[in-house]
């Protein structure tokens, strides 16, 4: 009944992880509950919410919509790796100081999101970013300084 | 001591991070889904497909043999031998009051279900597939019966009856004796002053309007959780996010029917509440799981059972009438409001009725409020709750008004508005209050004066208002040898609190924001505290640093008298947080900095460790204005809001940008419900938007930058002049863009959500 365990092989945050997992483990379980890297967020399961946002090979993906098993060779990364180990991203830091979580638990994917526009759209005008974010929900803040921070950030 | 006049704050005001703000940013922060014990198992919840029906029988016993399953409990396993049923009475109906036979079964349902979603079976397992796969295996016989999910037609007679003891003698159309008839109207509520008849006779207008909404969502982004390990010695542990660890374990003890002691709740981060994390769902289940597994259970809701069977704010039937002279002066009104509470008694039609007309001076006025149950998830708490239903409604009467008169609608109010000394609706005076201040400012606004132009533009105002404050809380704090202070919270921090309250601290003991490290604690270690939650947490916060401040400068002028040999009376604590002494004999100076004195402690008597509890039943009155520009598109519907700016008295504001920050969230909160937000029911009475793609709170994309205009009328009734602030801004948005909606293209609206279709509806 229960099905076997496999062995996924992947990189995270630029370390060589084996992650075991169940066949039907998504991407984020096996994170969150194989692994422990809770960072990434369940917020609805189901890809609405952008809570769950990584990296995966550059492209930014819901990891609740990812299977595990999918992840084999890939690169991934999670909120976990977006610091160096001297400083916070400059988006970490803009979000900091400008006040841009309350509760702070979409914080991880608005941030990868955020990381995601910035890579592919160095200045997004503030439609851009507003499009770019709208498959990240924020019902604390009304994302004002979320989407202040993040031109702020892309100004330099 | 009070604030008064506007004093000079060297803390106060500024906009330092947030003491939690590094772990946020990093993903190391630790909400309820995110803790790890050894051994732990994962729960899930069967759920009721039908609305309305008895449980005829529950064969669990294929789960319990799945390979992987540790534990299945129902209803029965969760009220335990040491509860006692009671009769549900209407005195065990009163508010806070409800029996412990519904609350428990709320939790899991006894012999019927009440809503689509109600909790009917939990099961843990070595995984959440596991546990999702035994759920399957569950067989449950149910009777389906008729329901009602509609709050005019749950009051109709003959509506189908979900508590058949509910005898309260309440009817729609007034109080009835004869109590001993079935009814789905849980209570009844009146505010009453002066002569209405009298009142309306001397109007040279009168309006009545009816109005209803839908239910809306708190859609806090994080699920309800909860994590228990019922320990061999009875010791109940539980880790869940909620908006109060204390009523939560005195919830799930007196669900449990265990001693309160035996539970400890630990706070863990929370995802956000807006009032829908104040109830228990999970705590009771993952306990009673616990034990009888013998391991520590997880569990968490998916998004669909969050709306489901987590509380949506209540629907609503609101009727209001409103007399006014040719001036503009309200001579009566009188109103009255029914509220869906759910499942079970407790709808928050009370507050609603209390706030419904705080905004004005009305001398004749009658305010009924009703409590009705019906075939929906039990109700909770959402941001200013009862308000924003009541208040809307007041205020599209009194646009409609201002129409007729040919007046400014700010003007109507302005020739209205509350101010200090005059009664509401309870019939208190209002102590110092901003009203006046808020709709003078929205009257000078630059957006307020500034041309719309354009085809279907529109723009509209109205005010809102909310208590805020008041409760308990507790705290203490401990001075370290280098002056740095430890401070533990009772309250759960949803949104900057520690920041906030540690601010408060450091301004009353002129000390730096820096050195006091604060920190939420579990309900075995700090003094009672109420939830987080009615705007109170950095008002009532507040209150407790500001008492913990005192008892720490009188313990450091005692220590500088022990070490100077003289009296504490020659001695002073000066509001830079120096420790001052006459000069001594020699001429020298006698000072001590804050840290110096503190490096000192351990000598003279040991470091200082002081504890407060305080009960402030002061509150801080508050109102909001807000003025928005919209756009409606007349082929979809679909509204645009073009320009929005919120004006508030604040108080004091104690750090700006998180009071920016509950506004402009609370904007965008009372937008979606303005715009789109509603639960939709199938004629089965399922819900059938219980997901974020169909339920669709506002994205980025939806809302343009919010303005936000900060108005300081200090608080009289706060050391710091603090009024709390995230409720008001969800009250005026749903009237701001209703009457902005009719400006734009004619159409009055009588309904919440305008959602695109109801516009069409209008339109076509």
């Amino acid at each position: 009944m229960i099905p076997e365990p496999k062995v996924v092989n992947t990189i995270i945050n630029g370390d060589s992880k084996q992650i075991l997992v169940s066949e039907r483990d998504s991407l984020l379980e096996a994170l969150r509950d194989r692994i422990g890297m809770t960072g990434a967020k369940e917020g609805c399961n189901n890809g609405n919410c952008g809570a769950c946002a990584v990296i995966m090979d550059g492209r930014l993906v819901n990891s609740c919509c990812v299977m595990a098993a999918e992840v084999e060779g890939s690169e991934i990364m999670t909120v976990e790796g977006l610091a160096s180990r001297d400083e916070l991203h400059p988006l970490q830091t803009e979000f900091l100081d400008n006040a841009a979580l309350q509760c702070g638990i979409c914080t991880p994917g608005f941030l990868m999101s955020s990381y995601a526009l910035l890579q592919e759209n160095p200045n997004p005008t503030e439609e851009e970013t507003r499009f770019w974010l709208a498959g990240n929900l924020c019902r604390c803040t009304g994302y004002d300084k979320i989407i202040e921070s993040v031109l702020t950030v892309a100004k330099g | 001591m009070v604030a008064t006049g506007k004093p000079q704050y060297k803390i106060i005001g500024t906009r330092p991070r947030r003491p939690d703000g590094v772990d946020k940013v990093t993903g190391r922060a630790q909400y309820g889904a995110d803790i790890k014990l050894e051994g732990l198992l994962y729960g899930a919840v069967l759920r009721s497909p039908h609305a309305h029906a008895l449980i005829k029988s529950i064969d669990t016993s294929k789960a319990e043999a799945l390979d992987g399953v540790h534990a299945v409990i129902t209803n029965a396993d969760l009220v335990g031998s040491g509860q006692t049923v009671q009769p549900a009475t209407a005195e065990a109906l009163e508010p806070g009051k409800a029996s412990p036979r519904w609350a428990a079964e709320s939790i899991l349902a006894g012999p019927k279900v009440l809503y689509h979603g109600h909790a009917v079976a939990a099961v843990a397992a070595d995984d959440v597939h596991i546990a999702q796969d035994a759920l399957e295996l569950i067989d449950v016989e149910y009777e389906i019966l008729p329901h009602v999910v509609d709050v005019q037609d749950a009051m109709l007679d003959g509506a189908p009856i979900l508590h058949p003891q509910l005898r309260t003698g309440v009817r729609a159309a007034g109080v009835d004796t004869r109590s001993d008839i079935e009814t789905n109207l849980a209570s009844h509520m009146r505010l009453e002053s002066g002569d209405i008849e009298k009142g309306f006779a001397a109007a040279d207008l009168t309006i009545e309007r009816e109005f209803t909404s839908s239910q809306f969502h708190q859609g806090y982004i994080e699920p309800q959780n909860a994590t228990a390990f019922w320990s061999h010695d009875g010791r109940i542990n539980i880790w869940t996010s909620t908006q109060g660890s204390f009523m939560a374990r005195d919830a799930t003890a007196d669900v449990l029917g265990v001693p309160v002691a035996q539970v400890k709740v630990i706070p863990m981060e929370i995802g956000g509440g807006f009032g829908g994390k104040i109830p228990i769902y999970l705590e009771p289940m993952a306990a009673v799981l616990s034990k009888k597994s013998s391991r520590p259970v997880k569990m968490w809701m998916d998004r669909e059972a969050v709306f489901q069977a987590t509380g949506p704010t209540a629907s609503s039937y609101s009727k209001v009438k409103i007399g006014v002279t040719n001036d503009g002066t309200i001579t009566a009104a009188e109103c009255l409001f029914a509220m869906g509470a759910g499942g079970y008694p407790g709808s928050p039609v009370g507050a609603g009725v209390m706030c419904a007309l705080a905004p004005y001076k009305i001398d004749n006025q009658v305010i009924d409020g009703l409590d009705v149950v019906l075939n929906t998830p039990k109700t909770s708490a959402y941001r200013a709750p009862g308000a924003p239903a009541t208040e809307y409604a007041v205020e599209s009467v009194m646009d409609e008004i201002a129409e007729q008169l040919d007046m400014d609608p700010i003007d109507l109010r302005l020739v209205n508005v509350a101010e200090e000394g005059v009664k509401n609706s309870s019939g208190t005076p209002w102590p110092k209050i901003g009203a006046k201040d808020v709709l003078e400012a929205m009257k000078s606004h630059p957006h307020y004066l500034s041309e719309i132009q354009g085809e279907d533009v529109g723009r509209g105002i109205a005010i809102g208002f909310w208590f805020n404050g008041g409760m308990e809380s507790s705290s203490s704090a401990r001075v370290n040898k280098d002056g740095s202070i430890a401070l533990i919270l009772g309250s759960v921090d949803i949104g900057g609190s520690r920041a906030s309250i540690s601010m408060q601290l450091a301004e009353t003991l002129g000390v730096t924001y820096e050195q006091i490290a604060p920190q939420v604690t579990d309900t075995d270690s700090v003094g009672y505290t109420a939830v987080t939650g009615g705007s109170r947490t950095t008002f009532a916060g507040g209150w407790v640093v500001y008492e913990l401040g005192q008892m720490i400068k009188a313990e450091m002028i005692s220590r500088a008298s022990k070490i100077w040999d003289i009296s504490g009376d020659e001695i002073t604590y000066s509001d830079e947080g120096t420790v001052v002494g006459p000069d001594d004999a020699e001429g020298n100076k006698r000072a001590f900095s804050f840290n110096e004195l503190a490096s000192k402690l351990q000598a003279t008597g040991g470091l200082i460790a002081v504890s407060a509890s305080s009960s402030h039943t002061t509150q801080g009155a508050a109102y909001g204005g807000h003025i928005v520009d919209l756009k409606v598109d007349r082929d979809t519907g679909k509204t645009e809001i073009l320009r929005y700016t919120a004006i508030q008295d604040v108080g004091t504001a104690i750090h700006p940008d998180y009071v920016e920050g509950q506004i402009q969230g609370g904007i965008a909160q009372g937008v979606g419900m303005a715009l789109n937000e509603e639960y939709y029911y199938d004629s089965d009475g399922h819900l059938m938007n219980g997901s974020f793609l169909d339920y669709r709170v506002p994205v980025a994309n939806d809302l343009p930058m919010l303005d936000v205009e900060m108005v300081e009328v200090p608080n009289p009734g706060h050391p710091f002049g603090v009024r709390g602030v995230g409720e008001v801004p969800i009250v005026p948005p749903q009237p701001t863009i209703r009457n902005a909606i009719y400006d734009a293209i004619g159409v009055r609206f009588y309904h919440t959500p305008m959602s695109p279709r109801r516009v069409l509806d209008e339109l076509l």
